[in-house]
């Protein structure tokens, strides 16, 4: 199949709601091939729910999503399978799978989906885990691991069959500065040594700016705004502003969406 | 954690127990030994009434399993229980051997019991019992018991 | 009166939901069963399950087996010694064993120690995205996680209650012959001579299996359909051993009236 742009990921006009209370209205976004992409936004905003769209684990209501030109949601199973072997997703709480050792977490996907032999296999989950620095705990189970640890076993799994797409959903939080750093290196010379394309959700603004290529800001079920890291630090625009320095202050909604608050506390009262 | 290799011992070693306790169900609870795969022959024989005999309740000869009630039936010209054995290929018995239906014990199980007779002719497959002997049906002997009784009773009155 | 509307309204909706769940369940089964290639073709999947289901069954089915024989034993013999018949001890032991309490207490036993482990497995898997993650991975959860769980408790289930039943008829004779005194040569040969092969012990095992389908199932299928909560999957757990023992009961009735129906 020959792509028909140079985008891998195109979200158009992507609408969803979850028992009919919209999450995302309208969503439009291109990913170009090769970059690597942060969307950015406040908690409970629906960046988890679009990287779930992306990956097939949820149709859209309304719109389309399409990966390497195909349209995800009319796929069928084989097919849906098919793509998700060249994509990667790291989950926000790192689903480990806790039945087996970090080594056979890391090693699983090589052993479900080819042939290569045990000795071969062996090589690359050390090679992975180094990459990460926890080749020291290859034998730990994952209830051993601090949070941290986990979530970097957890990106070296996601990187195991080296995927033409990779979706990291909050690779920072819960790592101290120094891994910060190295993971976020870490996560942008894959994508550029294996020809990647990467999606990074993330609040953690000063540290993603530093790698990424592209932003997208959400707000609300859309997206707000997008640029390069250059473009957003020098925008003027009050919400990115807000954002960037994380002011309470400001245009974007910190509440999920109640009744008026005073009344709220008053009808506590009379109760 | 396990390795893999101990894993699989266990395994195998429950599935071995597993296996050897149906094993021992069998042969030592169920008796698949006796449960012979011997050649038989089969005879037939008529009875005015069975009683409470069943399939595969044994035949017997002198007190010794012979072979099995293989099938029951009710013949409808002769208004008669016909029943069916499968006999052991190793034990002949002659053609006027008769058959009775006994029971072990009290109120034990019915079973069939063989008198073999005088005649050279040995019985051969298909053939059938000319001479039977129904089962005691304890309320027919019991009934017979208090009409007797009940007789008695009336003449000793009549007596008086 | 809008008590009693509303009484029937959630009398309906529970219905209405009881049959939706067992047409879910159904359905389930089926993915479960043509998705089970792959596990039968690598066997080491459903090997590390049995030993998790079964190996991990072994000591309390061995010990209540004991147990439930010895108890037999006694009982059999005071009630049989009354008829001047303690030499049934055997027949009555073995019969009461391999035709009901092997496969209804060893289906017991393995809902509450195998059935509920199953299930707050699964349904803690699910509630750590771990279902999830496989799934991104290409690798179906119902292939790699459930059918080899669900082989494995098939699998275990005629063995552990022919074990129970072994360790019965073990128990009987301590007691009986060993512990009260009943004649050792009569107490097997009566036993042999009326347990039949076919119509006890091959029913037996019959059974088992069916019990072993039907816990096996139900414990999958509460722990996928658990909600992803703590509270989900401890509820899920429960229903599970509630559900399975019921329907356990249930079938060992319907089993026995098709089985030993005047035979
Ligand atoms: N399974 C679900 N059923 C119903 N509502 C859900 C479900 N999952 C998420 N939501 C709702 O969808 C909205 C978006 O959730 P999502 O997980 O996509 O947020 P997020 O942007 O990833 O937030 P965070 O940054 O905190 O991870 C939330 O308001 C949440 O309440
Ligand atoms: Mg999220």
């Amino acid at each position: 199949m020959i792509p028909a742009t140079d985008n891998l990921v195109e979200v158009d006009n992507v609408n969803f709601a979850y028992d009919r209370r919209p999450i995302l209205k309208g969503v439009n976004l291109d990913i170009r091939r090769g970059q690597v992409v942060a969307i950015m936004g406040l908690s409970g905003c629906g960046k988890t729910t679009l990287l779930r769209l992306i990956g097939g684990a949820l149709h859209p209501t309304k719109g389309e999503v399409r990966v390497d030109g195909q349209s995800v949601a009319k796929l069928n199973h084989e097919e849906r399978f098919a793509l998700r072997r060249k994509m990667g997703m790291l989950f926000q709480f790192g689903a480990l799978f806790t039945d087996m050792s970090c080594y056979d977490n890391v090693a699983f996907q090589m052993r479900e989906h080819t042939d290569l032999p045990e000795q071969l296999i062996d090589d690359l989950v050390l090679m992975k885990l180094q990459a990460v620095g926890l080749r020291g705990a290859q034998h730990l189970m994952p209830a051993e691991l601090s949070g941290g640890m986990a979530r970097r076993v957890a990106l070296a799994r996601t990187t195991a069959l080296d995927p033409m797409l990779i979706m990291y959903d909050e690779p920072f939080a819960g790592l101290d500065p120094v891994s910060m750093g190295v993971i976020g290196q870490l996560i942008r010379r894959l994508n550029d040594a294996l020809g990647a394309t990467s999606i990074i959700v993330t609040h953690d603004v000063a540290e993603a700016l530093e790698i990424v290529d592209y932003v997208y800001f959400m707000s609300d079920g859309l997206i707000v705004t997008q640029g390069t890291p250059d473009e957003l630090r020098a925008s003027d625009k009050p919400f990115v502003h807000q954002f960037v320095y994380g002011e309470t202050d400001g245009p974007m909604p910190f509440h999920y969406p109640a009744d008026d608050y005073a009344r709220d506390l008053h009808a506590g009262e009379a109760r | 954690m396990m390795t893999r290799k101990t894993l699989d011992l266990w395994a195998g070693v429950f599935v071995a127990l597993g296996l050897g306790a149906l094993l021992f169900l069998a042969m030592k609870v169920g008796n698949l030994a006796s449960f012979s795969a011997a050649p038989t022959y089969r005879v037939m024989a008529n009875f005015d009434n069975i009683g409470g005999l069943k399939k595969r309740a044994p035949v017997k000869s002198a007190g010794v399993v012979v072979g099995r009630v293989e099938d029951i039936g009710f013949d409808p010209e002769t208004y008669e229980a016909a029943v069916t054995f499968a006999i052991d290929k190793r034990y002949q018995f002659p053609k006027d051997t008769s058959a009775k239906i006994l029971t072990a014990g009290l109120l034990g199980e019915q079973y069939v019991g063989l008198s073999p007779g005088g005649d050279v002719a040995m019985l051969k497959d298909g053939d059938k019992l000319k001479l039977t002997q129904s089962a005691v049906v304890l309320e027919n002997l019991i009934s017979q018991f208090l009409f007797s009784k009940a007789a008695d009773g009336g003449n000793n009155k009549d007596g008086k | 009166m809008t008590a009693l509307t509303d009484f029937l309204e959630s009398l309906g909706a529970r219905a209405i939901g009881a049959v939706h769940q067992l047409g879910f369940a159904s359905h389930f089964l089926l993915l479960t069963l043509r998705n089970s290639g792959m596990c039968l073709r690598r066997f080491s999947l459903v090997v590390r399950e049995i030993y998790s289901v079964g190996v991990l069954s072994l000591v309390i089915i061995v010990v209540s087996g004991m147990f439930v024989g010895m108890v037999l034993g006694l009982q059999g013999y005071d009630t049989l010694e009354r008829y001047g018949s303690s030499s049934a001890l055997g027949v009555l032991v073995a019969l009461s064993l391999v035709r009901e309490l092997g496969p209804v207490v060893a289906g017991l036993l393995f809902a509450s120690r195998a059935g509920s482990a199953i299930t707050a497995e699964i349904g803690l898997m699910k509630a750590t995205e771990q279902l999830a993650a496989m799934e991104m991975m290409a690798v179906d959860p119902i292939a790699r996680v459930i059918a080899p769980r669900f082989w494995a408790g098939v699998i275990s289930m005629p063995l552990l209650a022919a074990m129970f039943s072994a360790m019965g008829v073990f128990g009987g004779y301590l007691v009986g012959v060993r512990l009260i005194g009943v004649d050792e040569g009569s107490f097997w040969s009566q036993m042999q001579a009326a347990v039949d092969l076919r119509e006890d012990i091959l029913n037996g095992v019959i059974k088992s299996v069916v019990f072993g389908v039907a816990v096996s199932w139900i414990a999958v299928f509460q722990g996928y359909d658990a909600p992803p909560t703590a509270e989900g999957v401890s509820r899920a757990t429960t229903r599970t051993v509630v559900t399975s023992s019921l329907s356990i009961l249930a079938l060992d009735f319907i089993l026995t009236a098709f089985m030993f129906r005047g035979a």
